[in-house]
């Protein structure tokens, strides 16, 4: 069965993005008023596995090994078939 | 006696470090990422560049390659290593050292001289430097914010190696631009040594860490 993953990589509460805040001053430049701008990573693929949950827990070894950096990061694992 | 230096697809100091590491009177040698053993070599530097072009963080893909696991064996008979810019970034990924560099708080890239200070005396690489001197090397980078999340700890444990003096040029929290593992003999500094490794550069304090490093071995 082919299994639609979706990994959506966030900063963790509190942390500093640089990147969200730039955004929202360059939308002030056109004359939007946003507040609360953040910004999430997200990487899509593809598995084949025999069922869900050993693609859940592939996908969290993949988090934890290399998708994010557990010291900045939350992650969130969506998988669809 | 030799020194090796780590080669990823997308370093671009290695050649100025191969070059210092000379200067200082040692012998360099280049280690390409595929190699996973390498434990004839006395100690080993992980230059700057951009290695696998900082695709999801700043060294996280050089983190996981083979020749981690050969850092990982030097680590354990204890001989020094020592990452400079996206080698600090990379050994923040390993996790031999606490802490992370990232996204600098006004996200640029970030390229100038700044004022150190050498908070810890006590490693290899900063052994030839006076407790609390103020030293003089560039910075080049747009990912060395550092961030931890138990500063109490790396305090209190003496991890913190470099600090910047007066300006802080990337937002990172208390000033901290080096930190050591609990040994002291794995060491992340975001700004360059070897770029600081000569007085025609315009320092020649970065040169103390090589030296450092040759006369520990």
């Amino acid at each position: 069965m082919i299994f639609n993953v979706e990994v959506k990589i966030s900063l963790k509460k509190g942390m500093l993005n640089p990147e969200s805040s730039t955004i929202e001053l360059a939308l002030d430049l056109l004359g939007y008023k946003v507040k609360n701008t953040d910004t999430i990573d997200i990487i899509t693929f593809q598995m084949e596995e025999n069922n869900e949950s050993k693609v859940l827990e592939e996908v969290d070894d993949m988090c934890q090994r290399l998708l994010c950096n557990p010291v900045i990061h939350d992650y969130e694992i969506v998988i669809t078939n | 006696m030799k020194i090796g230096v780590i080669r990823f697809p997308g370093s671009n100091c290695d050649r100025d470090v191969y070059h210092t590491i000379e200067l200082a009177g040692g012998e360099a040698e280049y280690i390409w990422w595929n190699k996973d053993d390498f434990s004839y070599l006395d100690a080993v530097v992980i230059p700057g560049g951009f290695s696998y072009g900082d695709y999801l963080r700043a060294g996280a893909i050089a983190s996981i390659t083979p020749v981690v696991e050969g850092i990982k064996s030097l680590v354990k008979e204890e001989k020094p290593v020592l990452g400079i810019c996206n080698g600090a970034q990379i050994l923040g990924e390993i996790g031999l050292v606490p802490g992370i560099f990232t996204v600098n708080e006004n996200p640029k890239f970030n390229c100038e001289w700044v004022d150190l200070k050498v908070t810890n005396n006590s490693t290899p690489f900063t052994s030839n430097f006076k407790k609390n001197e103020i030293i003089k090397m560039p910075v080049a980078h747009a990912e060395g914010r550092y961030f931890v999340e138990d500063i109490d700890t790396l305090k209190s444990q003496d991890q913190i190696v470099l600090q910047f003096e007066g300006k802080i040029p990337n937002g990172s929290l208390e000033a901290i631009t080096g930190v050591c593992d609990e040994s002291g003999l794995v060491c992340a500094v975001m700004p360059h040594p070897e770029r600081a490794s000569e007085e025609i550069l315009g320092s020649s304090d970065g040169l103390n860490f090589f030296k450092g490093i040759v006369n520990s071995i």
